[in-house]
């Protein structure tokens, strides 16, 4: 009795986690999948004829906006990685006693309706705004000069909107570094700069790759910052998706769209996690 | 490089015999903790030779490590000057001294194997190839970890860490070996070990090493000499058989092994001995050259295995020695030795050490009154 229940226990701790990921993500996925193979309208009802020409249509007739996606999300990411480096790496290393205090001042923002946020930066970066006023007032800018609707207002608001993402994972991988390992290179003839790059940054690289992976996939499905702050030539797919599911009702579209985005996106996390693995990222930055 | 000699008694290279390898003028260090400066160590001036074993020893928050890290270049000091090799290194960068530290849990590099961590010196220093190839298996060698190269630290024992952090600095032939509580992660048998290996390793490089400890044990059993520090303070300087034996402040007679500690009014001052007498046969005579008149108040420290412990009235050639009366409080069996500890006639608990060298029985049971003799030469006047 007592064997079969210690046989069993493991299974029951599975229990809770594979029925949630089974109501919530197996079903659905399913759901979604059949969606995408049907035919029909909104209006006669949706039925499944395993058409599979609903994904070559949706490739010829979304590419661009797939494509731009996955630009923005990558310019987005290099941007982010540059910004949150430096940040991260002052919090962890020169916090003190105040590294909550300044992880929590990072996060403040984002305790605000991501939509609304978003929103608050088409005020300011409007062409009579608080930003544009003053600079074409003084003629550092000509007063043709606009922001909002340029694919630098789209990536500006990506990266804002997903900045903790890439600060947290590598403030977590910096945080996690013995001082004395730092030290010890100083130690051992290391300038600060030659100690930051033998020591520091390959030892801080599991996290730049965490944070690549939480940042760039939602960067690349985001359908808020190109909506409030972009204009139709930097239409991303995520856009494309929310319209077709929303207003015009196309699911059987909209569902294949988004298989075909997790298929990119997926095809892409597994290649980038092969070619730099976090044990070999380590060892190509410690040469 | 001087290589200190290998007879079999080494006794410590004198201090003044050429130029130090270590020297502290006037160095001062101020922290401030809670908007307040403390002083983590106080004036001090310090010299230690080329190729000599110096032990840092106190118990923490002592100014040890503060002392080193600001021989390392970690700190720099408040005032005063460290030179290294006679020249003036104050404000120098750690990366810029030739100088090299073994840390506390080794702070090994965790993406780097054996060969890597241990080569880092030296390719920083920009040796060629083949000669850090040969330096790395040469250093691997003698901290015996060849076979090993290839392995990350977190693939290694302890004690394996410990000699690829040994091996990674001593690999750059640095002018001086800093040594942070290198022994504390290690279970007591690699500890004894390392310690007689560690003791070999230096006796073979000729480097001076500086070795910050808490256990005075191992400060006792490795350095040429040992400077005893306590708030900041170094309280005394010696070879280990100085520091053990003539303890001149009540902290180090603390701290170091075990002291009896008795006070008392010189009654008497002839002969360059000062005595102390409690009752008619309860006495403590001390030397004391001419530091002490009758009538002062003085402290007098014994050590416990120089303690004679008799059931009845000592022998009349005792005279001259110390006797003291008491009660056996408590009698503990060791093993190599059975300790006493004795309720005297000075006021003062002794603790007794005797050795159990040939009578199988022990001398007195809790209860017993005994009669504690020693030699003259064997009191230390301490705090004078």
């Amino acid at each position: 009795m007592n064997r079969l229940k210690r046989q069993l226990a493991p299974y029951f701790l599975v229990l809770p986690g594979g029925l949630w990921l089974l109501v919530f993500f197996a079903v659905p996925m399913i759901a979604m999948l059949s969606l995408s193979l049907q035919q029909g309208d909104v209006v006669y009802g949706y039925r499944l004829t395993f058409h599979w020409q609903n994904y070559t249509d949706a490739i010829s007739g979304y590419h661009d906006q797939l494509v731009r996606s996955l630009i923005y999300a990558a310019i987005g990411t290099i941007l982010l990685i540059a910004l949150s480096f430096p940040v991260a790496h002052w919090i962890a290393f020169y916090g003190g006693k105040r590294k909550p205090t300044y992880l929590f001042l990072l996060l403040l923002p984002f305790f605000v309706s991501f939509v609304l946020r978003t929103i608050s930066w088409r005020q300011i970066l409007t062409d009579d705004g608080p930003v544009l006023q003053p600079l074409k007032h003084i003629g550092v800018l000509p007063d043709s000069y606009h922001l909002l609707g340029t694919p630098e207002a789209v990536i500006g608001g990506l990266v804002y909107n997903y900045l903790p993402f890439m600060v947290l994972p590598i403030y977590v991988a910096l945080e996690r570094i013995d001082p004395r390992v730092v030290e010890a290179s100083r130690d051992l003839y290391a300038s600060p700069a030659l100690s930051f790059r033998k020591v520091i940054l390959p030892l801080a690289l599991p996290g730049v790759f965490a944070g690549v992976l939480m940042s760039f996939v939602p960067m690349a499905s985001d359908y808020v910052n190109s909506e409030v702050l972009g204009s139709q030539s930097t239409t991303m797919i995520g856009q494309v998706i929310q319209s077709k599911y929303l207003q015009t009702s196309d699911y059987p579209t909209a569902s294949a769209l988004s298989f075909i985005l997790m298929a990119v996106l997926l095809v892409g996390i597994f290649a980038y996690a092969r070619a730099l693995g976090t044990e070999d990222v380590m060892k190509v930055a410690a040469r | 490089m001087t290589t200190p000699q290998q007879s079999a008694v080494s006794r410590p290279p004198t201090v003044t015999d050429g130029t130090p390898a270590i020297r502290f003028a006037g160095v001062h260090k101020n922290y401030l903790a809670h908007g307040e400066s403390v002083a983590a160590v106080k004036r001090t001036d310090l010299a230690i030779a080329q190729g000599e074993f110096f032990s840092l020893l106190g118990p923490s928050g002592c100014g040890k490590t503060t002392t080193m890290r600001m021989i390392a270049g970690f700190e720099e000091p408040t005032a005063g000057k460290v030179y290294l090799d006679g020249k003036d290194v104050t404000g120098v960068a750690p990366n810029k001294r030739d100088i090299n530290m073994v840390f506390q849990s080794y702070a090994l590099f965790p993406h780097l194997n054996t060969y890597q961590n241990v080569a880092f010196g030296l390719e920083r220093k920009k040796v060629a190839k083949d000669e850090i190839k040969r330096r790395v298996g040469e250093i691997l060698d003698i901290v015996s970890l060849t076979g090993m190269e290839k392995r990350a630290p977190r693939e290694m024992s302890g004690g394996q860490q410990q000699r690829v952090a040994l091996a990674r600095a001593l690999v750059n032939r640095p002018r001086a070996l800093l040594l942070d509580e290198p022994l504390g992660a290690l279970d007591l048998k690699l500890r004894q070990q390392m310690q007689v290996e560690l003791k070999r390793i230096q006796r073979e490089v000729g480097i001076t090493f500086v070795y910050v400890t808490h256990d005075q044990g191992e400060a006792l059993t490795m350095s040429d000499r040992i400077a005893v520090m306590n708030a900041g303070v170094i309280e005394q300087l010696g070879t280990p058989r100085d520091i053990y034996e003539r303890p001149s402040t009540r902290f180090v007679a603390g701290f170091i092994g075990t002291s009896n500690i008795v006070e008392g009014t010189a009654d008497r001052v002839e002969n360059g001995l000062a005595l102390l007498t409690y009752s008619q046969q309860d006495r403590v005579v001390v030397p004391c050259g001419s530091a002490v008149r009758a009538g002062d108040k003085i402290e007098v420290s014994v050590r416990p295995e120089k303690i004679d412990l008799h059931r009845g009235v000592p022998p009349v050639s005792a005279t001259g020695a110390s006797v003291l009366s008491g009660l056996v409080n408590e009698v503990v069996y060791h093993g190599t030795s059975t300790n006493y500890t004795v309720a005297t006639a000075a006021g003062a608990d002794f603790t007794v050490f005797d050795q159990n060298a040939s009578n199988a029985d022990d001398l007195a049971d809790r209860g017993d009154r005994v009669y504690l003799t020693w030699a003259p030469q064997h009191s230390y006047l301490i705090g004078v």
